[in-house]
């Protein structure tokens, strides 16, 4: 047996010893742990599978050990995401601090920093949001207003975030900031961590089409941050916020993955894939009777089972280069445009049963799809807008010339 | 399993893609065209592809070939996609051969497949019979006469079928049972007319009538859809990968343009409008190498089930076929008038394009079949 096949066998045992049986069922929205000072655990296993996960690492599979992480090689890393799939295990963790904010803290932070973060993130004790948008920055990102001034040995921080997911529910922020106004604008950027906690921060959730609330309004009034939470150097921080964007790109574009057989993450129901729910309220047996939607379903499934395939691929491309690149921008448009189209199907799939917005009448996983509906509009808006994707990928992968640097 | 290139394959793709351009560019069909060449290949440029080893890729060295795996054949069908070079590696090789190596008894593959190797063999398979793609449903009969079989019916869109030494006709025996025979093209009662189609290459309008065949010269079994069928997405995929070729050069000839025509004294490369355009295009081709990879890579691995290898199929012809028809037409329109010139070669791409859209099955066809072996 060679050394993997070793790492699989001990992996397998440990997860059959380890892994509750509750944790091996589809994951349900409101059983996600995010972790946090907060956090709750609607299913007591969830804590239990979540101490075990990270005490081996295992939340952050590829991260440094000293820090925390699993130490896994990327070849070990995948052994065990296909042994956790394989007994369908749920994710011990979802966190904007594994997704997005502990890759470039890896690049860029300090020692100190690092070993102040990682290992927090790892656990699952603090949770993070993230500092970007504002109310006159959307695509144009690198706008942004928030001032930092460096008085003495802290900065004082005034301005206001839109966009900030759960903030409301955050330990730590990850923050963009201006430290300078007199330069171009994507050069008096900078990127700083610091406590929800800290007086002065204070959030406002934004009521959305669907009902939910995940995103805030956050508003800094004279917040004071200690210096030494500036990641990387002062006014360089706008390529760490790109380089941020492009992990939470990825991540989003995952959410043209289907998970499984299943169409929605990983549900066994009548609606879990979209041909079965549209046959389901057809009353259709073997073969789906209305041949346009037909047609329009086999269109779908076959660009998601040619996306996935194609995130697979830049995995592997990846392997042979270094994080990720370009196709970021690709995946992330590409993904993002699926969910959308699988949502819509599911709509016509259900017909009106489809359009309830409270009970009675409705099942409750009718009345999610609704709501899931409307809240996939999203996802060609956050991290960067479809139109921004496509442009960044015109000029960074097809060298296209850029029309606002020759207007300038 | 893997979605890249192995290090030989690059190889591969690296020689093949310097001979195509060298030997083998687009100029070379536009003469084919111009010269109304019969065969509609240039007998020189195939006997070069045949000491490259082309035509035995697939084929085990037992029977004179390679081993390179249908993932060889691939790479090289799609460095041909991108100067469309008109050869018989479609009719006599994606689709003879394999018919031969997948279906063909220890005699006929022992026979047959090292004189297509050493290219003193062409083939072609006589297979639709009308307008639409439809290989389930074949009229054209085949009844035992004591030991031959007696041929009747009429062929349309037969790729290669005036070069073909040797076709390959799908006949039914009379039971509902379909069946490959093996026909000498020079046999009495068989007539061949070539069609002159739109991508410049050879096709022909075959007849059979009383035509006589040896019993030995069945090919598989005598119920042998599911056998046609293999063969047919083996060469699905073969030509998914042509595709994949012809319309990453469109797709390169378009970007070289964008960037150097300029129109209200900027590049036009700099408008939104393009780039936009331009950048869905990117991402989807880059779908269609994914397609691609995955079903040469289901293709040879042996674990593979049929039905796995005819989701592979109809997920890459449907795929590419739909992508195909996107690009070629932003070929023409992004180049403007000049695109509408028989002058300027992009007229070749869309032309290749809807012809390998309809060959063995259009999107719409692989869709409603990646449906059904969906259950949906």
């Amino acid at each position: 047996m060679n050394a993997l096949e070793e790492f699989r066998a001990s992996t397998r045992e440990w997860l059959e010893a380890n892994c509750p049986q509750s944790m091996r069922t589809p994951m349900v929205q409101d059983e996600i742990v995010w972790g946090g000072r907060n956090a709750s655990f609607k299913n007591p296993d969830s804590k239990i599978w979540l101490e075990r996960m990270a005490e081996k690492g295992w939340t952050c599979p590829t991260w440094p050990a000293e820090y925390g992480g699993g130490g896994l090689s990327k070849q070990e890393a995948l052994v065990l995401g296909e042994e956790l799939s394989r007994i369908n295990a749920r994710p011990a963790l979802t966190s904007f601090g594994i997704s997005m904010l502990g890759p470039v803290l890896l690049e860029y932070a300090s020692e100190a920093q690092k070993h102040e973060h990682i290992p927090k993130i790892v656990r699952g004790e603090i949770r993070w949001c993230q500092g970007y948008s504002e109310p006159g920055s959307g695509s144009d990102l690198a706008s942004l207003n928030t001032k930092a001034e460096l008085q003495d040995d802290y900065y004082l921080i005034n301005g206001s975030k839109v966009w900030t997911s759960y903030a409301d529910q955050a330990d730590w922020i990850f923050c963009l900031v201006r430290t300078d106004f007199e330069v171009p604008k994507h050069s008096g950027i900078s990127f700083i961590l610091f406590d929800m906690e800290s007086e002065g921060v204070s959030t406002k959730p934004i009521q959305l089409i669907s009902g939910s609330s995940p995103f805030c309004e956050t508003f800094f009034d004279d917040v004071r941050v200690p210096a030494g939470n500036l990641v990387g150097r002062l006014n360089e921080g706008w390529s760490i916020a790109k380089r941020l964007l492009q992990h939470e790109r990825t991540m989003i574009s995952s959410f043209g993955l289907s998970s499984g057989q299943s169409d929605r993450g990983g549900t066994t129901s009548v609606a879990a894939t979209v041909e079965g729910a549209a046959m389901h309220y057809r009353g259709d047996k073997d073969k789906l009777s209305d041949a346009a939607l037909r047609d329009e379903i086999a269109k779908f499934k076959i660009d998601s089972e040619a996306f996935a395939l194609t995130s697979r691929r830049s995995v592997e491309e990846s392997k042979q280069g270094q994080g990720p690149n370009a196709t970021s921008s690709m995946l992330k448009y590409y993904g993002c445009e699926l969910n959308k189209r699988r949502y819509e199907l599911l709509l016509k799939a259900l017909g009106s049963q489809g359009l309830g917005w409270e009970e009675p009448g409705f099942a409750t996983e009718e009345l999610q799809i609704t709501r899931e509906w409307l809240r996939s509009k999203a996802n060609s808006i956050e991290g960067g807008t479809a139109e921004i994707q496509l442009n960044i990928i015109a000029k960074r992968v097809l060298g296209l010339p850029d029309i606002l640097s020759m207007k300038k | 399993m893997s979605l890249v290139l192995n290090e030989d394959q690059q190889m591969l793709q690296d020689s093949a893609r310097q001979f195509c351009r060298e030997v083998s560019p687009v100029g070379v069909l536009r003469k084919l065209r111009d010269s109304r060449d019969e065969a509609a290949f240039d007998p020189d440029i195939w006997q070069k592809m045949i000491e490259l080893g082309w035509a035995g890729m697939a084929i085990p060295e037992a029977y004179g070939g390679f081993e390179f795996g249908y993932g060889g054949l691939g790479v090289v069908l799609e460095e041909t996609g991108r100067t469309l070079v008109s050869s018989p590696l479609i009719g006599t090789v994606l689709l003879g051969a394999t018919a031969i190596n997948e279906l063909g008894s220890e005699a006929q593959k022992t026979e047959l497949l090292p004189k297509i190797i050493g290219g003193e063999l062409l083939l072609a398979l006589a297979l639709d019979e009308h307008a639409i793609h439809a290989p389930d449903n074949i009229q054209t009969t085949a009844v035992l006469d004591n030991d031959e079989y007696v041929i009747n019916g009429s062929k349309t869109f037969v790729l290669d079928g005036t070069i073909a030494n040797k076709i390959i006709v799908v006949a039914n025996t009379g039971e509902g049972q379909i069946a490959l025979f093996l026909v000498d093209a020079d046999s009495a009662g068989v007539d061949i007319k070539r069609t002159w189609m739109v991508d410049s290459r050879n096709a022909a309008k075959i007849s059979f009538n009383e035509v006589k065949t040896s019993k030995d010269n069945l090919l598989g079994e005598l119920d042998g859809f599911s056998g046609l069928d293999k063969v047919l997405d083996i060469a699905r995929i073969g030509l998914a990968a042509e595709m994949l070729g012809s319309m990453q050069e469109t797709f390169d000839r378009i970007i070289d343009y964008l960037k150097q025509r300029e129109q209200f004294g900027i590049l036009i490369g700099s408008f939104q409008g393009l780039q936009h355009r331009a950048a869905e295009m990117y991402s989807e081709i880059e779908l269609c190498r994914s397609v691609v990879r995955a079903a040469f890579t289901a293709l040879d691995d042996p674990s593979t089930t049929a039905e796995q290898l005819s989701a592979a199929a109809s997920l890459a012809k449907a795929k590419l076929s739909e992508v195909t028809e996107r690009v070629s037409n932003e070929g023409i329109q992004m180049h403007g008038g000049i695109g509408m010139t028989d002058e300027f070669d992009i007229g070749f791409f869309i032309k290749r394009a809807r012809v390998a859209q309809q060959t063995l099955g259009d999107a719409g066809f692989h869709r409603d079949r990646f449906a059904v072996l969906n259950k949906f």
